[in-house]
């Protein structure tokens, strides 16, 4: 499941609603990743643009790897500002056992960081700035200019 | 033609482009100083499906997106 929402994740209200959903699948872990925006380097906030039709795919894909292993993926992300010190970023894995569960939401935010269509802007001083000194290209970038 | 669309942080409307492969494309691009500069850093997705090669077939209609450099979370 793949959720996204115009400015801050509603944490509390997904982690609770996601321990619900599965309170009877009889999964056995329920391991969360948050991500929060931290005070830093002057900025106000974050701001998220998201390409939506490559991220379905690319969640679609990670979903099916996690089928394989027994669990189920969630997760949900901000489109638009999001200030200080709230979520843009919520992950969760459930699967039968932890060892599976903690590796997997390892892999999944690594994979998210290098591969998700979604560019990040500071919001510092009125303006929105790309974060190009934190991005990174996607795997097979570059043949345009060859 | 093929539409040719421009993602993120590239500030730039969506061109139309005669291109039979992606090598027209790219053609095209580099020659617009605009976008030159961040074709070393983008992926490339033809109908929203990532490729690799410059030598992807295109036909008339089809859909180009550049993908700059991403960080979510």
């Amino acid at each position: 499941m793949l959720e996204l929402f115009d400015g801050p994740v509603p944490t509390e209200e997904l982690l609770v609603r996601w321990y619900q959903e599965e309170a009877g699948s009889n999964y056995g872990a329920y391991i969360p990743f948050i991500g929060t925006i931290r005070d830093e380097d002057g900025i106000s906030g974050l701001s998220f643009d998201i390409y939506e039709p490559i991220l379905e795919s690319w969640f679609d894909a990670w979903q099916e790897k996690a089928t394989e292993a027994g669990a189920i993926l969630k997760m949900a992300h901000s489109r638009g500002d999001v200030p200080l010190h709230t979520s843009s970023y919520v992950a969760a894995v459930f699967s039968p056992k932890r060892k599976v569960a903690l590796k997997m939401i390892n892999d999944f935010v690594e994979d998210f960081k290098a591969s998700a269509p979604i560019w990040k802007y500071d919001l510092r001083d009125g303006k929105r700035l790309y974060a190009a000194d934190r991005s990174t290209p996607i795997s097979g970038s570059g043949i345009l200019g060859e | 033609m093929v539409r040719v669309e421009f993602l993120g942080p590239i500030q730039k409307e969506a061109l139309e482009v005669e291109a039979s492969t992606l090598r027209d494309v790219a053609a095209a691009l580099q020659s617009d100083a605009e976008v030159k500069d961040w074709l070393e850093s983008c992926a490339v997705a033809v109908n929203d499906t990532l490729v690799k090669s410059l030598d992807t077939a295109l036909k008339p209609g089809d859909k180009v997106s550049l993908l700059p450099p991403v960080c979510g979370g």
